[in-house]
């Protein structure tokens, strides 16, 4: 009890006496002297004081807070606010405790022209050894560069350079079946009209249904409902259509089907793109109706087999995937 | 007791006079030069979170089942290693969502932070000469925090994140001649890359990009230190060839320190308080998955924005096709904003034939031509930035987002012309009125100066002989 | 606002109700499903037409001016009700997507106005015609990370990976916060407005309990971070940033800097 008592007492006098201190008598000063500000001095230990306790919460709360539904929050409330009343203290220091000076002093000027004589000198006069000193200077220029580019020349195995062929090769070969992400082949009864289905081709694995060629979205139009243009006919297969997932203007995923269960007045069927809202028209071979897409969307081909099944005719119409400079010279290639 | 540290450390560093100068350094006080300091502390929060994060972080897209029972919605799907130590440190590790919020928010605050500091910088002037260099080294470190964030949040490999990275590609895949040869070198192959793809991004994202970001930073700081701060003409003091500032210590430093704890607190408040990125709930990324809504963080909104802006065309010659889509919005567009806040100085210069040494920043107002022109491209870029959430804004106030790209389409152009010429106006009208404020005063100035001659007013008046 | 317009649609409806294509069977046996005959007569005749066979040519009868002037012109076309199912029906009068403020518009989400009992004799009715019965899904069987999987795969593009509803060219796929259980297996099935139909090879019944589950979680998803901004991604977070962080941040600096205004007499 008495402990206590002395300890209250010794804060006291650790915290009201220090005040009672006086001044030095003045000497040649280099920051002005300010009267004490007791009332902010206080408030800086509290702050201080509120900033241990928050930062103590959070070591708490991390030890014990397992079973708190929003740790995280409270987390974060602890250790937020034990910056913040700290910066709350620092911010009272350097508003009301600390000598508000303004001083003045000249600019650095503008330039050295003594130093800029020195250097100029000492790295001319140094080179005065070298007779062919332009010569000397193209050398090393050169054998610099080289360095240079010896030391970059190893980057280059990074990936392939001068190789388009990986950008035009896809899955699909004539014969290949369609199947679903658990590899189930798709039957072209399966395919109804108004609803559209994830399609690769038989026989890949995870690592290979991620490249851009190998994922498809299978529709079924009304035959007499479809326009496609001429080079394109037959790439159906009764009106089921199988078209690159890939958007071919910035390669997100075609996951919109727009199907309307009332033609009259709904929007027409279109394959939309999250990412930019380019518009494909399926109906019409994949041209673009709106949004950013440079490029109609690739269609492959299609025909039923005798069991039924779903197999590619061919390979797409054109590569898949966003445009690049040679998108337009080449085919797709198995 | 102080004078024993110091000397100690004196004899050891010979640092007695530098320190001695740094510490008297003086800062000319106006809240406008605190903006860079936020960002600087906004990057401090980001590499001490960023480097809690890395001993957690798994860089491979190794196909995984995910076993963490600790989130259901995603038991028992394959997900990446990347996307499921993720997850892990989000939800599974103490205190592993709260720093990796914390990282995120900062993020986002430390480019609002420099793009703030930028406009500071561009619209009182403080650019010119002798600081263009400090200027360059800004707009280099901006560039290269977007590109660095945006690696960041690509690492995550969930389905918003890959969304975000296969448009990167196709942006770096339409620049024209050497677009394609550069994304098959970069990714090694055609999207999604090869396994080494996300080694790659990583030691991007922790070291290359951090490295070159602090040593610029560096270099940025102490060009500013061995030229001084430039200043507002607040005073008569204050002149081309006199600083007037508050010394670094005691007066700045706590205030700075103040600053650098409190931008740290309220991080770390709004990431214990405020979910970003949640990334358990988009579920993991594969090439043929999409959603609905998916943006990037707001500060590569504008692309965004560019992209979906540009109507459908592919510029062909014969079948060699020049210029594909994505290049207007995700490329040129960019450059052509950074060309022009690398080429202003210099441009600026060109047309007003000024190639004195300038520490006198001045008012927005004082210098109509550059505020119009900047409020143009800040206008112009912001429009676009606005086109970019069109889709949400048709979701939420139902306004067609069809009818509003083709509002965009024209008001990108238009407004901005519009704004710069109003800025300018707005810019004239206001000095115009200071010079009528300074005549009456003048005038009335006079006036009671005759009339204290003539006796007509006591003489005890303290505001008389002022103004 | 919204009254006036529904006692306009009911108006206009039941002006094209007296016009043609009123030959029908009469009312069905079954007590209810002649009710419903009865509110059909009263709310979908003009659009659905007799024996709910549809309407798909009106000849133009544009009269007056005003917001109505349109519905008149397209002479209420609608598609015909004959073997949608119950389903159909419950689905769209349940959520009061069905009568439609104006034909060609999108249909949404409006306060129901019928009571219980009419939505299930105007059922009753519609069921009359044959069909698909109504739906029950049983999200207790499904399981939660199939379902993600599955809204990922064949909703996310449209209604946004955690239901929250987005946009495509031409249409606003709602969110699905306040869509029941049995009313996303009925739109699953049905495919309302743009929407695909899954078919049961497309998404089986089993698929369809996991698929409810998930969206079930989407209206209460686990925020571990806090604050969940409409789990929609960066652009609340953006606005976040503008409009809380920056002018925290912002008044910090003012707080600690210099203002023009403190000048004295400048």
């Amino acid at each position: 009890m008495s402990r206590a008592r002395n300890a209250i007492v010794s804060a006291l006098v650790l915290l009201v006496g220090r005040r009672r201190r006086r001044p030095k008598p003045e000497e040649t000063r280099l920051v002005p002297a300010l009267p004490p500000n007791p009332v902010a001095e206080l408030v800086v230990l509290a702050l201080l004081g509120l900033s241990s306790l928050a930062a103590l919460g959070f070591v708490l709360i991390y030890a014990f807070g397992d079973s708190l539904p929003n740790e995280t929050q409270l987390l974060g409330a602890a250790l937020g606010l034990a910056f913040l009343f700290f910066a709350a203290a620092l911010i009272v220091v350097g508003l009301k405790l600390v000598p508000e000076e303004e001083l003045a002093e000249e600019y650095p000027p503008h330039e050295h022209p003594g130093e800029q004589q020195v250097i100029a000198e000492l790295v001319d006069e140094s080179g005065t050894r070298f007779t062919r000193s332009r010569l000397f200077k193209l050398g090393l220029l050169g054998a610099g560069g080289t360095l240079g580019l010896a030391i970059l020349t190893p980057a280059v195995s990074f990936g392939p350079l001068f190789h388009v062929g990986s950008f035009l090769r896809t899955p699909w070969r004539r014969g290949r079946r369609l199947v679903d992400e658990n590899g189930r082949p798709y039957k072209a009864a399966d395919i109804e009209k108004n609803d559209f289905y994830l399609a690769f081709p038989e026989g890949t694995n995870d690592e290979e249904k991620d490249q851009m060629a190998a994922s498809l979205v299978v529709i079924r139009l009304d035959p007499d409902q479809l326009h496609l243009p001429s080079h394109l006919e037959g790439y159906d297969a009764d009106g089921i259509l199988a078209y690159s997932r890939i958007c071919t203007h910035a390669g997100c995923a075609i996951t919109l089907y727009r199907a309307p269960l009332f033609q009259p007045d709904e929007p027409r069927p279109a394959l939309v793109c999250p990412c930019h809202y380019s518009t494909f028209d399926p109906a019409a071979g994949g041209t673009v109706t709106f949004g950013p897409a440079g490029r109609d969307l690739p269609l492959l081909p299609l025909y039923v087999d005798s069991s039924g099944y779903l197999r590619a005719k061919g390979n797409f119409d054109g590569p898949v995937g966003p445009s690049w400079w040679g998108v337009r010279m080449w085919k797709a290639q198995p | 007791m102080t004078r024993r540290a110091v000397r100690w450390l004196d004899q050891r560093s010979a640092s007695a006079p530098l320190l001695r100068k740094t510490l008297r350094y003086l800062f000319p006080d106006h809240w406008s030069f605190l903006l860079g300091e936020v960002a600087l502390y906004a990057f401090i929060v980001l590499v001490a979170t960023g480097i809690y994060l890395t001993f957690f972080f798994v860089d491979s897209t190794k196909e995984v089942v995910f076993h963490g029972t600790y989130y259901p919605p995603l038991y028992g799907q394959k997900v990446s290693e990347a996307y499921a130590s993720v997850v892990h440190l989000s939800l599974a590790t103490r205190a592993g969502l709260l720093l990796r919020q914390t990282h995120h928010w900062a993020a986002n605050v430390f480019i609002a932070a420099i793009v703030l500091h930028l406009f500071r910088i561009f619209f009182t002037g403080a650019y010119r000469k002798p600081r263009e260099l400090t200027y360059w080294l800004g707009v280099t470190m901006l560039m290269l925090s977007l590109l660095e964030a945006y690696l960041g949040y690509s690492l995550v490999d969930d389905l918003m994140s890959g969304m975000g990275l296969v448009i990167g590609y196709s942006v770096g895949l339409s620049i024209p001649f050497v677009g394609e040869n550069l994304m098959n070198w970069l990714f090694d192959g055609m999207f999604p890359g090869s396994p080494k793809l996300w080694p790659r991004m990583y030691i991007a994202h922790v070291l290359i990009f951090p490295i070159l970001i602090g040593l610029l930073l560096g270099a940025h700081l102490l060009l500013v230190a061995l030229r001084h701060h430039t200043q507002f003409r607040r005073t008569k003091a204050q002149t081309e060839r006199t600083i007037v500032g508050v010394p670094a210590f005691p007066g700045q430093a706590p205030r700075s320190l103040g600053l650098m704890v409190g931008t740290a607190g309220f991080l770390f408040l709004l990431g214990g308080l405020v979910q970003i990125n949640p990334i358990w709930l988009w579920g993991p990324y594969h090439t043929y998955s999409s959603t609905n809504g998916a943006q990037p963080d707001w500060y590569l909104g504008w692309l965004i924005g560019a992209l979906r802006l540009v109507p459908s065309w592919d510029f062909t010659v014969g079948s060699y096709t020049v210029v594909p889509n994505p290049f207007w919005g995700g490329a040129a567009f960019p450059l052509v904003v950074f060309g022009f806040l690398y080429f202003w100085p210099w441009l600026e210069r060109r047309f007003t034939g000024d190639h004195a040494f300038l520490n006198l920043l001045e008012r927005p107002r004082d210098a109509p031509v550059r505020t119009a022109i900047g409020v143009g491209i800040v206008s112009w870029v912001f429009l676009v930035f606005m086109a970019g959430s069109a889709d949400r804004v048709n979701v939420t106030f139902g306004i067609g987002y069809v009818s509003q790209i083709w509002v965009y389409r024209v008001i990108v152009w238009v407004l901005p012309v519009v704004f710069a010429f109003v800025t300018w106006w707005i810019c004239k009208e206001l000095q115009a009125s200071e010079v009528v404020v300074l005549d009456r005063r003048e005038a009335e100035a006079e006036a009671r100066l005759a009339r204290l001659r003539r006796g007509e007013e006591p003489p005890g008046d303290p505001g008389a002989l002022e103004s | 606002m919204r009254a006036v317009l529904i006692l306009a649609a009911l108006v206009g409806a039941g002006l094209l109700a007296a016009g043609p294509a009123r030959a029908d069977s009469g009312p069905p046996k079954d007590p209810l499903a002649a009710f419903g005959y009865h509110l059909y007569g009263q709310y979908c005749l003009g659009c659905h037409g007799g024996n709910a066979a549809g309407r798909y040519k009106e000849p133009g009868s544009a009269t007056g001016f005003g917001p109505g002037r349109e519905q008149q012109q397209q002479g209420g076309i609608g598609p015909s009700l004959r073997g949608v199912g119950a389903l159909a029906a419950d689905f769209y009068l349940r959520t009061g997507y069905m009568p439609l403020r104006r034909i060609g518009l999108q249909p949404r989400r409006e306060r129901v106005f019928l009571t219980n009992h009419e939505i299930d004799a105007l059922v009753a009715y519609v069921a009359s015609f044959g069909g698909p019965p109504i739906p029950t899904p049983r999200p207790g069987l499904g399981s939660i990370s199939q379902g993600q999987a599955l809204f990922a795969e064949h909703c996310a593009g449209c209604h946004q990976v955690m239901a929250q509803g987005g946009y495509v060219t031409g249409a606003l796929p709602p969110d699905l916060m306040q869509a029941t259980p049995r009313q996303v297996a009925e739109a699953v099935r049905i495919g309302p407005f743009v929407m695909p139909k899954f078919s049961k090879s497309s998404i089986s019944d089993r698929q369809l309990d996991s698929i409810v589950r998930y969206v079930e979680y989407t209206k209460n998803p686990s925020r571990p971070g806090g604050w969940g901004l409409g789990y929609i991604g960066p652009v609340p977070e953006g606005l976040v940033t503008g409009f809380l962080a920056i002018p925290a941040l912002l008044v910090l600096c003012l707080l600690l800097g210099r203002r023009f205004k403190r000048e004295p007499g400048a």
